[in-house]
């Protein structure tokens, strides 16, 4: 009878641990079940190399490549404001600041991604979109740059987090060895705790680009919403992310060819996400401390 | 001496870089932290005045100085309670079994590494799946409970996770007593493992929750309405069973998407509203932020192995 029992319950827990991955086949099944209707109207080649989006007009065009610039463009300059701030913070943190200023630092600091990203879509849209017009004086209301900043902000706790975690199980006897032969504290962080980290920073500039490329509010409020290929921060653009927002705040009924474009769309995100995902991978593996 | 000369200087250079570095590190935190000040005071010193009562009981109007967010306050909270009764119990069992049960085999290896997969997917991503199942395949509409179980599922992870660190810091002297005595393993699970992990437990669950009330773009996805005003039906009934669940089925909106309606306006009316609704999530989010943390760091103090 206990037998029974203490089976059935971890029969049950098991279910719940396996709905997780119910979860990944659920997102996975609907994105490509709902989206194959599409390519019946609209060739794979159209999709690829054509140079506009417009799926709601009149005259519709079906080419991915505007959003995937607006989506690479915001990304790239988050990135490049979350990786060196996010690594530099980190490396301070776990090799300069004693534990009990870490242990207050780090939550605050884990605080900025704890803000509702609509917050952040206000900041960028009527806070640092005006302070950067003041430096850039033809700068657009909507703007991919002040996006991209914003996002880069957002997700500095998720590099500096995830990297100061990697470099602190660095085994100390490394940075002993370290001094021991004369190297400053910045040389042993850098030839140091951060290759023998390596690994570990990787996941989380993964995990940062992930977040960058799926970040929807800031871009749908600050980024303009128009679908734009160009390779210039200071204009309006539209990523993946927004434009699935733009079209779901209309009327879709179920079926037509708006509905069909929002979860290409998405498959078109979950690809590039899935991409990155394996590079970041392969890095790992490549970079691995040999033991 | 000359050598020694160089020695000297090359010291010299190597403490200069090593404090520009500190510096660096130094004004990498303030940049963030003073970003994050900013925010907050610009969001406070334009939102703060619009707050007051009549701000949370009054529906959004076509007029910004009229309008209030008692419908999307409302829809928030009924969904965070939807999203906690759909996520609770599933990511702490999950939590649970993966940590207790599971045994080192491709299939509870395939579940973790799925876990740390579902952590990178865009969060739009879960409204599309939610539109696509819940709506259309399911028929539970664009409904308070299609918003919760999708929310339950986007924060699924954190709950595992969090869970699962909980559960690890209990050292295996507290499992080994309670075998000696006979226990079996739900019995120490049930009176050991899961009371003296709540506190861990409960850190993910406020960190989950306060993920789920800024969440806006699954929601959007899902079809949730922007200009709602009317209330649920209320949970309570006068008649027997006096419990009603008629409100799971209503439609919705919440405090992020009426922000963002009121910030995609061009008055400039409108946009005081939209921060005074930032404040009021901002502050619900700090608060809750702010208490996970506090639990964390007395748990981590109390609990001595």
């Amino acid at each position: 009878m206990r037998r029974l029992r203490e089976r059935a319950i971890e029969t049950v827990l098991f279910l719940a641990a396996a709905s997780s991955v119910l979860v990944t086949i659920g997102i996975v099944g609907i994105l490509v079940t709902e989206s194959m209707p599409f390519f019946a109207h609209v060739s794979l080649k159209d999709f690829l190399t054509d140079t506009q989006w417009t799926p709601l007009f009149e005259n519709a065009r079906y080419g991915i490549l505007p959003l995937l610039s607006g989506t690479l463009l915001s990304t790239v300059i988050a990135l490049s404001v979350a990786i060196p701030l996010g690594t530099v913070a980190a490396a301070f943190l776990s090799e300069y600041v004693r534990p009990s200023a870490r242990e207050i630092l780090k939550p605050v600091l884990e605080l900025l991604a704890a803000v509702p990203t609509v917050v952040y879509g206000y900041f960028a849209l009527l806070f640092v979109t005006p302070l950067l017009q003041k430096i850039i004086p033809n700068l657009g209301g909507f703007n991919v740059l002040s996006a991209g900043i914003v996002i880069g902000v957002m997700i500095v706790p998720y590099v500096s987090s995830l990297s100061e975690d990697a470099m602190r199980s660095v085994p100390n006897h490394l940075r002993e060895a370290s001094f021991a032969v004369g190297a400053s504290r910045m040389q042993t962080a850098f030839r140091v705790v951060i290759p023998a980290a390596f690994s570990g920073i990787t996941s989380a500039y993964i995990l940062g680009i992930s977040r960058a490329l799926g970040e929807t509010m800031v871009v749908a409020i600050a980024a303009g919403m128009q679908p734009n290929l160009t390779i210039n921060p200071t204009e309006p653009a539209a990523t993946i992310t927004a434009f699935i927002v733009q079209v779901s705040l209309g009327d879709l009924p179920h079926g037509s060819i708006g509905y069909q474009s929002i979860y290409v769309a998405g498959l078109s995100l979950l690809v590039l996400t899935l991409c990155f995902n394996i590079v970041g991978l392969w890095l790992r593996k490549k970079f691995q401390e040999k033991e | 001496m000359d050598s020694r000369q160089e020695l000297l200087a090359n010291i010299k250079r190597r403490q200069m870089w090593d404090f520009a570095f500190a510096m660096m590190g130094l004004l990498s935190l303030l940049f963030a932290l003073v970003t994050l000040l900013a925010l907050i005071v610009d969001l406070g010193m334009t939102g703060i005045p619009r707050i007051n009562a009549e701000f949370f009981v009054n529906f959004p109007s076509r007029f910004a100085e009229k309008a209030g967010i008692l419908s999307a306050w409302v829809g928030s909270f009924l969904i965070m309670v939807t999203t906690a009764f759909c996520a609770i119990p599933l990511g702490v069992a999950a939590g649970v079994y993966l940590e207790e049960y599971s045994k080192k085999n491709w299939v509870s290896q395939i579940i973790e590494l799925n876990i740390i997969n579902l952590a990178g997917i865009p969060s739009i991503t879960y409204g599309l799946m939610a539109l696509g199942l819940f709506v259309y395949k399911l028929k539970l509409g664009q409904s308070i409970l299609t918003a919760g179980l999708t929310l339950g599922l986007l924060v699924l992870p954190i709950i595992i996770v969090t869970t699962r660190e909980a559960i690890r810091a209990i050292p295996n002297t507290i499992r080994e007593a309670s075998y000696a005595m006979g226990a079996s393993k739900w019995q120490t699970i049930r009176y050991h493992i899961l009371p003296y992990s709540s506190g861990g437990i409960l850190t993910g669950v406020i960190i989950s929750l306060s993920r789920a009330i800024g969440e806006t773009a699954p929601l959007i996805t899902i079809g949730a309405l922007t200009f709602i005003a009317f209330l649920p039906t209320p949970p309570i009934d006068g008649q027997f069973p006096y419990l009603n669940f008629n409100w799971l089925m209503d439609p919705f909106t919440v405090m992020p998407i009426q922000m963002f309606n009121w910030l995609s306006r061009p008055q400039p009316e409108f946009h005081v509203n939209a921060a005074a609704t930032g404040v009021v999530l901002l502050v619900m989010t700090l608060i809750m932020n702010g208490g996970a943390i506090y639990l964390r760091s007395r748990f981590r103090k109390k609990m001595k192995w």
